[in-house]
């Protein structure tokens, strides 16, 4: 089993990585596109049972600052 | 006064800050490994600037988790005066014994180079000896050192005279070409609502001897020491 956390830069915050990247996409020809995040995804092996409410603790209080980012868990 | 300037892996302005404060009449300072749990005998705490833990995650993000912190956490709820500066002011956000957070700045590169400050107010203990709208002359070297936090933290920050240094112009005027950052509101350094914890990305102990270019760095120290 594993614990994916994907971690985004909250919709306010200052995103110039992700203005970045557009402005290299739209290089790349696709020049229709509206606003790019970068975020990240952080994966968990789980070799035993998931214990959810402490993958969100984890995902909450380390893996994402929720003063600049929200956070996304799932289990597969 | 005894200063206890912590060190983590990856801290890089450690000893240059025990360096200015041991230059300093009255002041003496010391390092405490960050897997040390007592600040015994200490009368103020430094966080130096560097790259605690690489940066991983997000810069400050681990440290924060390190056992020195519990004790940090105590010092200051206590009253102690605490000082983060870069790296250190990213490991105070991260704790939340600061609000608000640093993010990559505005132009993605890392900036490096003497900027002009304006003090906000001499009202703390760390801004004391220099004037209210004195400008200091201070270097900054950060990639992340964007000042973030919501428009109720700003308002909040604001009401408190919490802002103590903003970046400006060489007059002293705020304006987006002196923000070198892309800090909200201009922001380079802010304390807390009880006042005895600050946090900034400017480097004071690298503007203490005249030799670096800049003396006005020691206004910061000094502060310290006059409360």
């Amino acid at each position: 089993m594993k614990a994916l956390v994907t971690v985004m830069p909250k919709p306010s915050v200052l995103d110039p990585q992700g203005a970045a990247a557009a402005e290299a996409i739209r290089h790349h020809g696709l020049e229709k596109i509206g606003r790019v995040r970068i975020g990240k995804l952080i994966e968990i092996e789980l070799p035993g049972a998931a214990d959810e409410p402490l993958l969100h603790e984890i995902a909450r209080d380390l893996l994402s600052n929720p003063v600049i980012e929200d956070y996304e868990l799932k289990i597969q | 006064m005894k200063f206890a300037v912590l060190r983590f892996p990856g801290s890089n302005c450690d000893q240059d800050c025990v360096h200015a404060l041991n230059a300093i009449p009255g002041a003496s300072a010391d390092y405490v490994w960050h897997k040390d749990t007592s600040l015994a005998g200490f009368d103020a705490v430094v966080i130096p600037g560097g790259f605690s833990y690489g940066d991983y995650l997000r810069c400050g993000a681990i440290a924060r988790f390190s056992p020195v912190m519990k004790s940090v956490k105590e010092f200051a709820a206590s009253g102690g005066p605490v000082i983060g500066i870069c790296n250190g002011f990213q490991i105070l956000c991260e704790s939340g014994l600061l609000p608000g957070a640093l993010v990559r700045n505005r132009g993605l590169h890392f900036v490096c180079k003497h900027v002009h400050l304006r003090v906000e107010s001499d009202e703390s203990r760390f801004t004391n000896a220099a004037a209210t709208g004195r400008i200091l002359n201070i270097p900054i070297a950060h990639g992340e050192g964007c000042y973030f936090a919501d428009d109720a933290t700003l308002a909040h920050l604001r009401t408190n005279g919490q802002v103590l240094l903003r970046y400006c112009d060489g007059q002293g005027k705020i304006t987006d070409d002196a923000n070198p950052n892309g800090s909200r509101e201009s922001i380079a350094g802010i304390r807390n609502e009880a006042g005895n914890v600050f946090g900034l990305m400017p480097h004071p102990e690298r503007a203490c001897d005249p030799l670096l270019g800049s003396t006005d760095g020691r206004s910061i120290f000094d502060s310290i020491l006059k409360s």
